[in-house]
């Protein structure tokens, strides 16, 4: 993932796009801000966010065409927010003088402002903040240019002289009662202004510039031409803009407050000499769309708030019941929803840069564990407008940290080693039924299914065999899901490739699948392959026989991997009516299913995150869960909740009595696993099989076999040291209580045993396991940074 | 980050004895090591066959800590 293709895939997050009230202002004063400052009943607060923004704030708080009322979302429901009268109402009621703008030094240069109005006065102000020398020209006697029109009642001419007091401060000169122009009336001659000044700005007003024969380019009507952008004329000194370029039926203040502060902006970028950049980077200044998204979910129509007085304005608590109507726009909707964003406490776009900049490396890679925290369940792109996609950006950062060798080994390793296993001799077989030279069909249960269901592997095999006439295979492995989710590409390539060998060398059967992990597997990687879910395919071929003992009502959990298949999604929903139970809906079902912790790995990455998860969905309804993904059931179930795999509903005893399994672990997957397929060899297909080696026998305690779980030491990987311990004699002994402490590294984790001789086999009292190397050099550990950790270090 | 003491990285080491060479351990240099770098340190081993003793709380505590940092670097 290159910068580019990054930032392609965040800028799809909208959220901090403008609300519609502050795209709409050309100027974007902050509304939603002073919406909630008045709420607040912070008056104060409000006009200095407002003032920060507004040049005049005294005027426009009175006399603003407000365009963002009608952009505003509150439109939808009861009416846009009164968001100038509320402006005024901030005016009215502040107690707190403003925050004086910072002086920038004097500069030499000299600008001219013909014109007194609003637009030429808001270039005046904002360039002699910044230095330059300003000098107004004006025919009239005073500021204020079409303001001094308005009546008094809508604007006190001591609010017009609050607002320009300012300007005479800051040195700005005033020339009253002189014309400019290149004509023998003109007082002031503008080829002598173009002389003296550096830069000047035409705030002319309604009026017809050719009469002024200023030598400025034209069109076809006669007026000026200006760059819409920049404000630019033909003459790279000249600048103009205000309601002479408006229409006069829609003339409008604060279009012309902001052309103002588009001209100094320019002017000021010509007179540092940075005139070649005068287009970069103005896409922020005028009225401009948003796509910012807003959930309307709940909003009861509300009207404006109207004044007991109109000619008074708000009243404080009018003020603040209209600003209550402000629905303070913003999009959070994935992280409403995503336990994973709220764990982390930021906003997506925030996430996905640390994500970034973990995977490039810059300053370290100290947010491992945070790229690969995300499920990959894709609820933030389900729910997302633009489709913004966290899934999509975590798995690229891990592909390329696997790629260059910089994934911390002890993410995702031990769901790597699960699915070497699960694709070895152990586990892994592809079958004709006997008596049968070729397959119409293939059941591919999947690995979690057959490590946590093996009796309904059995079952549904069987079951298959009764239904499809023409021979049903079996293959057992897994689909490489886990790999993907590591960002193990090359893994994940060699798993799909062996998998299209097998089916190609039993004849290509259309394959069935167990595992709705397998189904998204399949479809994305190996499209040429016919492939039905397990659950869609019985609803279509008809279930067993034997009518279910009893009706539940039960919650049904949608699986993330399958939350596009509206189909699978169905099948399920059809299938339990079938069987007589009743279905509760939770409320993010289907496309918005939560994930169940497996998904992206994240219970191997980030086993407290995932609990949360699973927490969080277990805790969604009190009736008992029904989930058509093995790895849903058994993490609901290991977190204790009673839920039932589908199957456990389809396939119950012969009286029709339905169990719900008990939890499974790591080690009883494996074990599963292993057990399945000998069976299946043994019963199926009357193959002797030799049973294993008996491994050595221990005895664990309930506790020590959850602590287990948690830090993913499996019963083998004890095992194998107590084997390797008896067999050598390298072992230690605790004097105190007699213990034996031995340890073994298969591969890359070192496991330790605590145990002692019992009766029916070494008891274990402790069990733990490090990846730092016990005398590394000898384990081919090549010092690059010898004597650098950290920590440790203190202690050489 | 937390710096390891004296007691997490002995443990109970002098209760231990090898085993195999039936002598207690005795503190001595190790060299430990984790994605290209290593460090040396001391911990309890044998003298004798050099068998190294990681005691529980040092697996579960500041060792966890230091592949963290060491992977995270
Ligand atoms: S849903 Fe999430 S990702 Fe999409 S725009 Fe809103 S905040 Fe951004
Ligand atoms: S509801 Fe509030 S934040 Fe949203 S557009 Fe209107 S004023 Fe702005
Ligand atoms: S993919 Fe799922 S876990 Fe990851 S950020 Fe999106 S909603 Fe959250
Ligand atoms: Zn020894």
């Amino acid at each position: 993932m290159d910068t580019q293709q990054f930032h392609e895939m965040e800028a799809k997050c909208t959220r901090e796009n403008l609300p519609r009230c502050a795209a709409a202002c050309p100027i974007h004063v902050d509304a939603r801000g002073i919406m909630a400052a008045v709420r607040k009943g912070d008056f104060s607060k409000g006009y200095a966010l407002f003032a920060r923004t507004a040049p005049f704030p005294g005027i426009i708080s009175r006399v603003c065409d407000h365009p963002c009322q009608e952009a505003c979302k509150r439109v939808e429901a009861g009416g846009g927010l009164a968001i100038n009268a509320l402006e005024r109402a901030c005016r009215d009621f502040n107690a707190k003088p403003l925050i004086k703008n910072n002086l920038i030094p004097n500069k030499d240069k000299k600008v001219a402002v013909v014109g007194a109005g609003i637009s030429g006065l808001t270039v005046a102000l904002n360039l002699s903040y910044k230095g330059y020398k300003l000098t107004v020209f004006d025919a009239s006697r005073e500021f204020g240019g079409r303001l001094l029109k308005i009546p008094e009642a809508t604007l006190p001419r001591q609010i017009i002289a609050d607002d320009f007091e300012i300007l005479t401060k800051l040195g700005v000169q005033a020339k009253f009662g002189v014309t400019v122009g290149n004509t023998d009336g003109a007082d002031v001659l503008f080829n002598d202004l173009l002389a003296e000044f550096d830069a000047v700005y035409l705030g002319l007003g309604q009026i017809k510039a050719a009469d002024f024969a200023l030598g400025l380019e034209l069109d076809s009507d006669g007026c000026i031409r200006i760059d819409p952008v920049t404000l630019g004329t033909s003459n790279p000194k000249v600048f103009a803009g205000g309601s002479y370029r408006q229409d006069s039926s829609e003339l409008s203040l604060i279009n012309a407050v902001s052309d103002g502060k588009s001209a100094a902006v320019s002017i000021d970028r010509v007179l540092q000499g940075a005139g070649a950049t005068l287009h970069t980077n103005r896409t922020n200044e005028g009225p401009q769309p948003t796509r910012l998204f807003t959930s309307m979910e709940g909003i009861e129509p509300l009207p404006v708030v109207s004044m007991v007085d109109p000619g008074e304005g708000y009243t404080r608590e009018e003020a603040t019941e209209e600003a209550e109507r402000c629905l303070d726009c913003q999009c959070a909707e994935c992280m409403k929803l995503c336990e994973y964003m709220q764990h982390y406490k930021a906003p997506p776009r925030t996430l996905a840069m640390w994500i970034f900049k973990n995977m490039s490396g810059v300053g370290g890679h100290k947010f491992n564990q945070l790229m690969n925290s995300c499920s990959m369940c894709r609820l933030c792109e389900s729910v997302c407008q633009d489709d913004f996609s966290m899934a999509d950006i975590s798995r690229e950062a891990r592909e390329t940290l696997v790629s260059i060798g910089k994934m911390p080994p002890s993410a995702f390793d031990f769901a790597l080693q699960d699915l070497k296993y699960s694709n070895s001799d152990a586990f892994a077989m592809a079958k004709h039924e006997p008596g049968f030279s070729k397959s119409e069909i293939m059941f591919y249960p999947g690995c979690q299914l057959s490590g946590s269901a093996p009796g309904q592997v059995i079952s549904v095999y069987s079951f298959l065999r009764k239904k499809i006439k023409d021979g049903v295979g079996l293959m057992l492995g897994c689909c490489g899901a886990q790999a993907d989710w590591a960002g193990e590409k090359e893994t994940f390539a060699e798993t799909i490739q062996s998998i299209k060998a097998e089916w190609e060398r039993m004849g290509k059967p259309k394959v069935i699948l167990g595992c709705p992990t397998c189904v998204m597997i399949f479809k994305n990687n190996m499209p040429d392959i016919s492939a039905e879910f397990l659950c869609s395919f019985i609803d279509r071929i008809g279930l067993p026989e034997i009518p279910p003992a009893e009706s539940y009502t039960l919650a049904l959990h949608d699986s993330c991997t399958t939350r596009y298949e509206r189909e699978i999604q169905d099948s399920v929903r059809n299938i339990l009516r079938q069987l007589g139970h009743n279905i509760e809906e939770f409320k993010t079902s289907r496309e918005l299913t939560e994930c169940c912790g497996f998904g992206g790995l994240m219970q191997i990455s980030n086993k407290d995150l995932a609990h949360r998860v699973v927490d969080r969905r277990i805790n969604e309804s009190d009736k008992d869960y029904v989930t058509y993904c093995a790895m849903c059931r058994d993490n609901f179930t290991n977190r204790g909740k009673k839920t039932y795999h589908l199957l456990d509903l389809i396939f119950t005893d012969e009286t029709g009595k339905i169990a719900a399994r008990p939890p499974v672990g790591y080690s009883q997957r494996h074990e599963n696993r292993a057990r399945l397929k000998t069976t299946l060899l043994r019963e199926i297909w009357g193959e002797a099989v030799q049973d294993r080696q008996a491994p050595v026998k221990l005895v664990i305690s309930d506790k020590l076999s959850s602590l287990m779980e948690d830090s993913l030491i499996m019963v083998s990987d004890l095992q194998q040291v107590v084997d390797y311990a008896e067999r050598t004699g390298n072992k230690l002994q605790n004097t105190v209580n007699g213990h034996f402490l031995a340890s073994y590294k298969p591969a890359f984790v070192t496991y330790w045993v605590e145990y002692s001789a019992g009766e029916d086999g070494f008891v274990v009292h402790d069990a733990y396991s490090h990846r730092i190397v016990i005398n590394a050099t000898d384990h081919g550990i090549t010092p690059e940074q010898p004597g650098q950790c950290p920590v440790f270090s203190s202690l050489t | 980050m937390p710096r390891v003491d004296q007691e997490e990285m002995l443990g109970n080491g002098k209760d231990i004895i090898c085993a195999k060479c039936d002598i207690p351990l005795k503190v001595g240099h190790v060299t430990l090591g984790y994605v290209g770098t290593t460090f040396p340190v001391d911990l309890f081993k044998c003298l004798e066959c050099g068998l190294v003793y990681i005691p529980s709380g040092l697996a579960r505590g500041s060792m966890v800590e230091v592949e963290r940092a060491l992977e995270d670097k």
